[in-house]
């Protein structure tokens, strides 16, 4: 129980850092991806924060909790395919799959909308590829 | 500097302090792709703390909605349609389960933590965003 409160918090802070950061909007985030446009290069100073304090926490602390290991696996095709399917979606709706959910409960019919196609799309190459674990 | 940066940059270190939080507190990657995908899946273990986690990530933006002026949810009218919406949805979701990752999981985990794998795929997704970007932009104006 006690790690479920935990949880929920480390959930509210990603939740909450998402929201004022500016990136549960679609249109500030296909901003900065607009490079040869109107660039907005706010979503590179989220994620100088993010990496400063998770890298910087998980490489102070991950001798004395012993925290999993560098997940790195070599590059496959798949990676690479995923990655640029990923991309163009990214790109198209201007959601990823964090801020797209964290708008659901602020009942933004994008978000309604996408969240749902976003499970057709994981149930269906979850199948299709039998992805496990 | 311009306010946005500032509040990208503490946004942020807070989506960074509570993935490291999940991270001790599970012992699990908590990339949202995978805590998301995973959760579809007809047999899985470990559902409870997956569930928590998104039901935190939604509380925690509504919240945020709530208390903060700057961070209203669209700051600007989007002129995307909802068949947009629902295309990118099924493209960001076979996507980013078949490559392994989303912008939390390579981004910021899997890149935090060094990997080697996210660091490309970070690259790739982003570089096929600016390219989608742009052509949508010259498709459309």
């Amino acid at each position: 129980m006690k790690n479920g409160l935990l949880i929920f918090l480390a959930g509210a802070f990603f939740g909450a850092g998402l929201a004022l950061s500016g990136m549960t909007d679609p249109v500030k985030v296909t901003a900065f991806l607009d490079i040869f446009g109107f660039w907005d290069p706010t979503l590179a100073f989220v994620m100088g924060g993010a990496l400063l304090v998770f890298g910087g926490g998980y490489f102070l602390l991950r001798g004395t909790l012993q925290l999993p290991a560098n997940p790195g696996e070599k590059i496959s095709s798949n990676l690479l395919l995923g990655a640029v399917l990923f991309g163009i979606g990214w790109g198209l709706g201007g959601f990823c799959p964090g801020p797209a959910i964290a708008n659901l409960g602020a009942l933004r019919i994008e978000a309604l909308i996408f969240v749902p196609a976003m499970a057709v799309g994981m149930i269906l190459v979850q199948r299709i590829y039998r992805i496990d674990g | 500097m311009n306010p946005d940066y500032l509040h990208g940059f503490f946004g942020g270190c807070l989506i960074g302090g509570g993935s490291l939080l999940a991270l001790i507190v599970t012992g699990k990657i908590p990339g949202i792709s995978g805590v998301f995908g995973r959760l579809l899946k007809p047999k899985q273990n470990e559902t409870r703390w997956r569930f928590i986690f998104l039901l935190g990530l939604i509380a925690g933006a509504a919240l945020l909605f709530q208390i903060s002026e700057t961070a209203s949810i669209f700051r600007v009218p989007d002129a995307r349609n909802w068949l947009i919406y629902a295309l990118a949805g099924i493209i960001v979701g076979f996507g980013t389960r078949l490559g392994g990752g989303c912008t939390s999981g390579h981004g910021v985990c899997g890149m935090g933590m060094g990997a080697r794998d996210s660091m490309v795929a970070t690259v790739v997704f982003m570089a096929a965003g600016m390219f989608t970007v742009t052509i949508f932009r010259l498709l459309t104006s």
